[in-house]
């Protein structure tokens, strides 16, 4: 009998914010098993109130991420082979956000700061102005294209020890919207995003253990765009601009 | 100081080894400083620490302190490039080149010390 | 402010990088047939290169080393406010001071 007709042996976090504590399943190992399989199986068959997120299945919406055997991941895109140590695996609420039950958190910490980073679109012209051309191969806009197909899901947010140790870090996600839309040549924010991206908790505060880029299911790399920004707010400074 | 498993990979030893050098080093200076500052008062009491600086313990320690200067000052080159520069893929590889130059440098100071 | 300090902690690194090289040189090379004060005051008694070169040492490692302190107590210790003020200022001018008298005491 090899170890992958063993069942799995699944630690699962369940609890609230106040306490909780992990509970053992043994779950069936199946072909192709991903963890997001597992989590379901443990809760239609063991657990009916066993709380979790997931919506598209597929790896396109960033819902159901959660940690898998101490890494931030996708559970629907994780196969159980990929993240299995023997037959064992350990699945918690994702790292550095509050819970609210089990397996599911408060994302409002990841998106407040996402506008404490200005990391929204500030336009400059209106529907009565033409439409602003936009290079797609200017170097502005290369650069803008290597962070805009984020999709929220926290992964990077969960990965960073900065965001664990400060909780002022506006954190991976937030810094690289900034950086894609200091990028965007239809943007004007400006000077405005510099000074929200370098307070306290802002661009200085990374330094580069590079987890974000690690762990990004989508293969971006927060620390290249939060580098991008260092240099923006530094030049800045220097002008005497910030 | 346990590593978890989402801190497993490369870089994010290189930040760790850069921390922890830097650390060290901030650490071992008002010493460093101290004991030069010893030719001006108590001349006698340099040499006497110098020659304790013979023993085979303390060389160890010192090829320990180039080692982490060396880390430090190569890793931090490392990341002013990363900072600076023009992005490079090659991050992992400039980390690995950092740690090996820095161990050169360390068997060049043992080397001569022995 | 944030922008400021890391300015400074970046240009410090920068000044010192070759500093730091030529240290190491120079350790690697006076450490051959063990170390004494006679040897290393020849070297240092009265040089103003010498002088030079370890004053501006000193005064980049202690902004440098000061700030990276800084950035360990606050993200590891937890440390904020005017305490962190206080003891980031404090390890930089400990470290000015007893530098420079440092720098002095061979030189001189």
């Amino acid at each position: 009998m090899s170890a992958s007709d063993k069942p799995l042996s699944v630690s699962i976090w369940r609890g609230t914010a106040r306490a909780g504590e992990f509970s053992q399943y043994t779950v069936p190992r199946k072909k192709s098993q991903t963890i997001l399989d597992v989590v379901s199986w443990v809760q239609r068959n063991l657990e009916p109130d066993l709380s979790f997120r997931f919506a598209c299945r597929v790896g396109m919406c960033g819902s159901c991420a959660m940690m898998v055997n101490g890494k931030p991941r996708w559970t629907c895109r994780t196969h159980v082979e990929k993240a299995v140590q023997g037959n064992k695996l350990v699945i918690e609420p994702l790292r550095n956000l509050p819970v609210i039950k089990d397996l599911a958190c408060h994302m409002e910490d990841f998106f407040d700061k996402w506008t404490r980073a200005e990391a929204r679109f500030h336009p400059t012209k209106t529907r009565n102005d033409d439409i602003e051309p936009v290079r797609p191969d200017s170097p502005a806009r290369i650069l803008a294209s290597q962070g805009i197909e984020c999709i929220n899901c926290a992964v990077c947010y969960a990965a960073c020890d900065v965001v664990e140790k400060d909780k002022n870090y506006l954190g991976p996600a937030a810094l690289t919207r900034a950086w894609t839309l200091m990028n965007d040549v239809k943007d004007r924010a400006g000077i405005k995003r510099l000074r929200a991206v370098s307070g306290p908790g802002g661009c200085h505060s990374c330094h580069s253990q590079q987890s974000c880029a690690e762990y990004c299911p989508k293969d971006l790399n927060p620390t290249l765009s939060i580098a991008g920004l260092k240099r923006m707010t530094a030049k800045a400074a220097i002008k005497g601009e910030l | 100081m346990m590593i978890r498993p989402h801190q497993k990979h490369s870089l994010w030893l290189a930040y760790k080894l850069h921390r922890l050098s830097g650390l060290v080093l901030v650490l071992f200076l008002p010493a460093h400083f101290y004991v030069l500052g010893l030719a001006l008062t108590d001349a006698s009491a340099l040499d006497g620490f110098l020659k304790w600086t013979g023993n085979p313990l303390v060389k160890i320690a010192e090829i320990g302190l180039v080692f982490l200067l060396a880390v430090h000052i190569f890793g931090g080159l490392r990341l002013l490039a990363l900072e600076f520069l023009p992005w490079s893929d090659q991050q992992k590889t400039w980390a690995a080149m950092a740690v090996a130059v820095s161990f050169f440098m360390a068997v060049a100071f043992l080397m001569n010390a022995i | 402010m944030e922008t400021r300090l890391y300015l400074l902690q970046r240009i410090s690194a920068m000044v010192m990088a070759p500093l730091v090289l030529a240290h190491l040189g120079l350790m690697i090379y006076a450490i051959q047939g063990g170390l004494t004060a006679a040897e290393i005051l020849s070297r240092t008694r009265g040089s103003f290169w010498w002088a030079a070169f370890y004053g501006l040492f000193v005064v980049v490692v202690s902004i440098h080393g000061s700030l990276g302190l800084r950035a360990i107590l606050r993200e590891e210790l937890k440390v904020t406010g005017p305490a962190l003020a206080v003891i980031a200022w404090g390890a930089g001018l400990g470290l000015l001071i007893l530098g420079l008298r440092a720098v002095m005491a061979v030189v001189i």
